[in-house]
């Protein structure tokens, strides 16, 4: 389903991406973890073509997506849903409108079949009578919550998620942590999730990939991560620091 | 010597065709692609309607001053009635268009920088690309269709106001002969200056809606990149219109016969 060969990508001179392989097979659900910085959230922009690789290719079911001009990316972007790191839920627009966003401007569904395809997603996330509120009046995990039914609501096959559970409380993470486990279950799709939290990675990762250096460093399932004897592996799942890292003198 | 070539070369090159692609993008779509009446509607609204007041104050108080300092300079030369006829001519066809383009890039301006930019750093226009649809479709072409609309309208508010408080002004306070005012008003003033001022105020329209939301949707990460975006949306758009106008005075002028018939 989504096949990453040989990605490069910097910013100016600093390069993030250094040579990314990897692929994720239809109906799996595949968690990314990496240092905050490592290019986690460059690589989500890269598989839905927000952003251009300098080198390497992103193929999406069988089809190359690097050379596609924004119109044409439009129709494949349609196969995905993208839940952002801090929601980016419209603020202008209320709940109901942020989550029926798509299916009223397709204007394939009536008013009142999208308004009943909204509750159903607002059901799916466990938020009742949110309806029309603003963005503004909801909490983090609230707006996390909406974000995802928004990208839920039009019945995407792949589904991206950026750093779901960074900045909420623990209680609230473990719900996040359910629902995305749920929507994986429920509804087959294809999930990808990018994370620094081990815990959420090893619960909604059955493939869990870690970002580091630019390369795909390791992959495999939760168990191979925590057993590993590697010192780069075994640090970052134990969330232990290196005296020797530079990122952490002075 | 690489650096300085990268900051005074490279990079406003490149600003300047990335620029050029979102005006090319903008009429594309507005041709190809039927936009949202509703939020026409509504940037219309904010655009237009509310700027009316800003333009009614800045317009009379134009045309207030533009008398008083014209019937002083006439005076010494016994010419006192036909301070009328220069004050409407030069609201029709200069300061009219360019004092409300002025005020309209400020106001406006601004308030679109600000707004694209601030969803530019919250991801909410990354957002809106995930969700299938083009940001130049959905915030910049009914932004760019309201500003060529409005701003037309306003000129003539404007030039309406400048030339009804200048009236005033001469007449009652400045004590020239309300009837040879009226008259050598109507005498000088040409429809083709008219013309002329509303030629430049869709232009202008399309300068500081293009200008603005560029600088919105290229906007630089966190609050301090939507305080320069929102700067420098006023200060580019304002210089460039100035600029443009003396261009267009150039063209307009030799294009529209302008003598007396
Ligand atoms: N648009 C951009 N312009 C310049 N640098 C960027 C941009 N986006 C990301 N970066 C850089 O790429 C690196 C990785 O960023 P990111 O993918 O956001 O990290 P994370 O893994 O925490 O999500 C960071 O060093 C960041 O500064
Ligand atoms: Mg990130």
């Amino acid at each position: 389903m989504i096949v990453i060969e040989g990605l490069h990508k910097s910013f100016d001179s600093h390069s993030v991406l250094k040579g990314v392989e990897f692929h994720i097979d239809r109906g799996d659900s595949a968690a990314i973890i990496g240092r905050s910085g490592c290019g986690k959230s460059v690589l989500l922009k890269l598989i839905i073509g927000l952003i251009r690789p300098d080198r390497g290719e992103v193929r999406i079911g069988g089809k190359i997506i690097n050379d596609l001009s924004e119109r044409e990316l439009m129709t494949i972007r349609r196969k995905f849903g993208m839940v952002f790191q801090g929601a980016a839920l419209f603020d202008s627009l209320t709940v109901a409108e942020n989550i029926g966003f798509v299916l009223s401007r397709e204007k394939t569904l009536t008013p009142g079949a999208i308004s009943r395809k909204v509750d159903q997603a607002l059901e799916m996330v466990e938020l009742h009578g949110t309806r029309d509120k603003k963005p503004a009046e909801l909490s983090g995990g609230m707006r996390k919550r909406v974000g995802l039914a928004r990208a839920l609501v039009y019945e995407p096959e792949i589904i991206l998620y950026d750093e779901p559970t960074t900045g909420l409380d623990p209680v609230v993470a473990d719900s996040i942590d359910k629902l995305i486990q749920k929507v994986s279950r429920q509804l087959e799709i294809t999930s990808v999730a990018v994370t620094h939290d081990m815990r959420t990675a090893g619960r909604v990762g059955q493939k869990i990939l870690m970002l580091h250096n630019g390369i795909i460093y390791i992959q495999g399932d939760a168990d191979k991560l925590f057993k590993s004897t590697d010192p780069v592996v075994h640090r970052f799942v134990n969330g232990i620091s290196d005296p020797k890292d530079a990122t952490f003198k002075n | 010597m690489a650096t300085a070539f990268q900051k005074f070369i490279h990079a406003p090159l490149t600003d300047l065709g990335k620029f050029a692609l979102l005006t090319f993008e903008t009429l594309h779509s507005l041709f190809t692609i039927r936009p949202s009446f509703r939020h026409y509607l509504y940037q219309l609204h904010f655009i237009g309607v509310k700027s009316q007041a800003v333009v009614l104050v800045t317009g009379a108080f134009t045309g207030m001053v533009l008398c008083a300092q014209t019937y002083v300079q006439f005076h010494k030369v016994n010419m006192d009635t036909a301070t009328g006829a220069v004050v409407s001519v030069a609201m029709c066809s200069e300061l009219g268009p360019v004092i409300t383009a002025l005020m309209v890039a400020g106001r406006v301006g601004a308030a679109m920088a600000a707004e694209l930019g601030t969803m530019k750093v919250t991801e909410q226009i990354d957002a809106l690309r995930t969700l299938a649809a083009h940001p130049v479709d959905y915030l910049v072409v009914p932004r760019f269709l309201a500003t060529i609309t409005s701003l037309p309208l306003l000129t003539i508010i404007s030039i309406f106001v400048g030339i009804g408080a200048s009236y005033l002004v001469g007449t009652l306070l400045l004590g020239i002969d309300s009837a040879y005012y009226y008259h050598n008003l109507l005498v000088y003033t040409l429809p083709t200056d008219v013309f002329i001022g509303l030629i430049k105020a869709f232009i202008f329209g399309g300068i500081i809606a293009t200008v603005s939301c560029y600088k919105g949707l290229s906007c630089d990460q966190g609050a301090e990149g939507v305080g320069r975006a929102t700067t420098e949306a006023v200060v580019y758009s304002s210089i460039s219109l100035l600029i443009i106008n003396f261009f267009l005075t150039l063209t307009l002028t030799r294009v529209f016969d302008t003598s007396l018939r």
